[in-house]
């Protein structure tokens, strides 16, 4: 084994996806391209009322209009949105009551993810909302949630069953033309989750949904409306892996979170679709807007990583509206081989004495580019608002890079604005001091990026902790010897 | 235990050991001294297998086995440690995560189960009590502003969770303070035993006071140029290295 950075670096580069099989399962999938009337066909097959149809068309020629943006630091040929099928559910769409029930070839599926039902059904408290391929085909813990009133359910089924709630909110946060791609989604987003939480209501247990990518060729838009009414407390879990591909798939989600007076959201995700090969074919490109809103005392942390994807362009945002509120941004991007994450958050600062947190860690390796682009904005009228962001990289080997773009735009004088930000190194005096205790060298590497990620990792769920300490093993270990 | 012989090894195309020979028996405590760049760190790398330096001529055996082929975490797993002269800093892993993880390597090389949790900290606490260690120090970030004599304690204090057979301390006395020395010879010394061997490297005769060196070897442009009891290290302190120096060029 070679402790090199020359060496390490090539041994980073040989990493294989662990996670690349793909399932058969019968999917009923529409023509590939996008007009009005896939717009409409989508919305038929899902039995949505009228509003939502006339919705979607609205977001869709809201699209037609609109040029796809290229300012992030990241590189890669365009997809080609004509040649997509923007629809795809599994043939089979049985509504099971227990998770026995459920087709043993997704079980299996889930086992090979390391993510058994199993297991979850074991860890109490968590209830699994599985959206595969764009229909949820399993939900657990339901009767237990709506014993205390709270909404749990796909976006599809809430479209019909709460329609007053998506109504109101659908599009508050992130409006339909928001941006190329939240337009994209508004017009064809097959599934998805939504959540409520009535007043005074402290969700008993973290919500969980695992994402996937399965069918050759679907492009995937979920759509997630998570609202915490006043005084309410809700934390969420977003989890995804992908099946290996060779052409890119394309990903365009959407998130919506709504903090009303001194509730508190607390969203996390850890991502690891396939990031392309070695030679930077195939993998996901992951374009997702995510925003929430915070009203009065109200508080939103958004806790990510991210391992996988060739393309990632990402910006969990908080808008501040409310005076005293809470916006949080906890991030640890991994990037390697040919894989380009642009991540970062946006804080906007609307009312007074609103505070905002930004700790994002990047991780580069192989020949890929890890950017951190984040805005900080304090409003004329937000008085005393305060914000502190720290940015770190960690880089191995000479052929990556990393890259920090902070904005700041405070157009009020009491503000109070602190970035900081360091690049260090995996030394070879590190690898060595892990070597001569007797730690192998993959091993070193996975406890410094832990180190590294710590104060992140710390602010995750301890289930998902453990999932992600294993991700970062994974996406940058595997590889060595 | 360790047997060298001829030992040559350069590091970026510069030698800087030139024949070096030793060799220890269990049981055995040897002191190497030697002045600034004579190559005394450079030994101990070597024996612990950097990769970044090569052995051009000459043999390292280990219980009768070469290991000059192995790598440095193999090399641990036989049971060789090193206290380093200048410890790195792990941010963000604690000395306990850091030391479980070393223990639990070293027992999966040897075919066994990690540790019991309860077991850890039982030795944990024995080890830190030995070397008057508190234990919130333990959950502090390896080396990550330690004092100088803090790394250095805690660099036994992993000698003594590790229970090697070989260990070398590279100026371990550097930067302690009067009782730490104390204590951390006091804690070298119980750990002592008729399998296990150490190396001393150090510039001070003080800490030879506490561990008493059964050999003292004079390390000088990479070779070991004269070697004795431990009246060798007095007769050093008093006269420094010139006289070793005419011996060697005369
Ligand atoms: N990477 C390197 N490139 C070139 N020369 C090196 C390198 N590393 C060490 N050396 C040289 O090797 C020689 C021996 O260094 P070493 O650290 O072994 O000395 P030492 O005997 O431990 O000294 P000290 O008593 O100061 O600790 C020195 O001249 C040093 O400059
Ligand atoms: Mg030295």
């Amino acid at each position: 084994m070679a402790y090199t950075e020359e060496e390490l670096k090539k041994e980073l580069e040989t990493q294989e996806y662990a996670y690349g099989f793909y399932t058969d399962i019968e999917a009923d999938t529409l023509p590939i391209g996008l007009n009005e009337d896939i717009v409409r066909a989508i919305s038929k097959k899902k039995n949505e009322p009228e509003w939502m149809t006339e919705w979607r068309l609205e977001a869709f020629r809201a699209w037609e209009q609109m040029e796809e943006p290229d300012w992030a630091n990241v590189h890669y040929e365009k997809p080609d949105f004509q040649s997509i099928s923007y629809y795809s559910a599994p043939k089979k769409k049985p509504q099971y009551e227990s998770l026995d029930e459920v087709d043993p070839e997704l079980l299996d599926t889930f086992n090979k993810l390391g993510i058994s039902i199993d297991e979850q059904k074991k860890l109490t408290g968590v209830a699994v909302d599985i959206v595969m391929d764009s229909v949820s085909v399993a939900t657990t813990f339901k009767k237990t949630l709506a014993e205390k009133g709270i909404i749990f359910c796909s976006i599809s089924e809430a479209i019909k069953e709460h329609s007053e709630l998506v109504k109101k909110y659908l599009g508050t946060v992130v409006p339909q033309k928001d941006n190329f791609y939240a337009a994209l989604n508004s017009a064809v987003f097959s599934d998805g989750s939504f959540c409520y939480i009535p007043k005074g209501v402290r969700c008993p247990m973290e919500l969980s949904t695992y994402f996937r990518i399965n069918q050759a060729g679907t492009g995937q838009f979920e759509r997630t409306l998570v609202i915490a009414d006043e005084s309410s407390y809700v934390s969420y879990l977003e989890g995804c892996t992908a099946p290996m591909r060779d052409e890119n798939q394309l990903h365009a989600a959407v998130v919506e979170l709504i903090a009303l007076d001194d509730a508190e959201i607390k969203y996390s995700t850890v991502q690891n679709w396939f990031p392309g090969g070695k030679d930077g074919k195939g993998g996901v490109f992951n374009f997702v807007t995510k925003r929430g809103l915070c009203e009065k005392n109200a508080k939103i942390s958004w806790t990510q990583v991210e391992t996988g994807s060739a393309v990632t362009w990402k910006y969990p945002s908080c808008i501040l509206k409310g005076d005293n509120s809470i916006g949080e941004f906890y991030s640890i991007a991994v990037t390697n081989n040919y894989q380009q994450a642009d991540t970062g958050t946006k804080m906007i600062h609307l009312g007074n004495n609103t505070r905002s947190t930004i700790i994002s860690k990047g991780i580069s390796a192989g020949k890929s580019q890890n950017s951190y682009r984040g805005l900080v904005q304090v409003g004329s009228r937000a008085a005393n608002a305060r914000n502190f962001s720290q940015c770190d990289s960690l880089l191995m080997g000479n052929n990556c890079g990393a890259h920090t773009f902070p904005y700041i735009e405070a157009k009020n004088k009491t503000a109070q604005i602190e970035h900081e930000a360091t690049t260090s190194k995996i030394g070879e005096d590190q690898i060595f001091y892990c070597n001569q205790r007797g730690i192998d060298t993959e091993k070193a590497i996975a406890l410094i990026v832990n180190g590294f990620s710590k104060e992140v990792l710390n602010k995750l769920p301890m289930e998902f902790a453990v999932e992600a300490q294993k991700l970062l093993e994974i996406s940058l270990e595997g590889s060595v010897g | 235990m360790l047997k060298i012989e001829n030992l040559h090894a350069s590091i970026e195309d510069k030698e800087i050991l030139k024949g070096l020979g030793i060799e220890v028996k269990p049981g055995e405590v040897h002191a190497i001294m030697g002045p600034n760049g004579a190559g005394k760190s450079t030994l101990s790398s070597v024996i612990a297998g950097r990769e970044e330096y090569e052995v051009t001529e000459g043999s390292i055996e280990f219980e009768g086995e070469d290991i000059n082929e192995l790598e440095a975490d193999e090399r641990a797993h036989k049971g060789i440690f090193m206290s380093f002269q200048y410890p790195v800093e792990i941010p963000g892993i604690s000395v306990t995560n850091f030391i479980k993880t070393a223990i639990n390597s070293n027992r999966k090389a040897q075919g066994l189960e990690d540790m019991p949790a309860n077991e850890m900290l039982k030795k944990i606490k024995e080890k830190a009590a030995l070397l008057d260690i508190d234990m919130k120090f333990l959950s502090r970030s390896l080396n990550e502003g330690f004092s100088g004599g803090e790394k250095k304690r805690n660099e036994i204090f992993q000698m003594a969770m590790l229970e090697p057979k070989l260990a070398i301390l590279d100026e371990t006395d550097s930067g302690l303070d009067i009782d730490a020395l104390k204590i951390v010879a006091n804690g070298v010394n119980k750990l002592k035993s008729a399998d296990n061997a150490v190396i001393v490297i150090t510039h001070y005769q003080r800490l030879l006071d506490y561990i008493v060196p059964d050999f003292v070897h004079v390390l000088f442009d990479g070779k070991i140029v004269k070697s004795g009891t431990k009246e060798l290290a007095l007769e050093l302190e008093a006269k420094g290295y010139d006289w070793i120096k005419q011996e060697v060029t005369a």
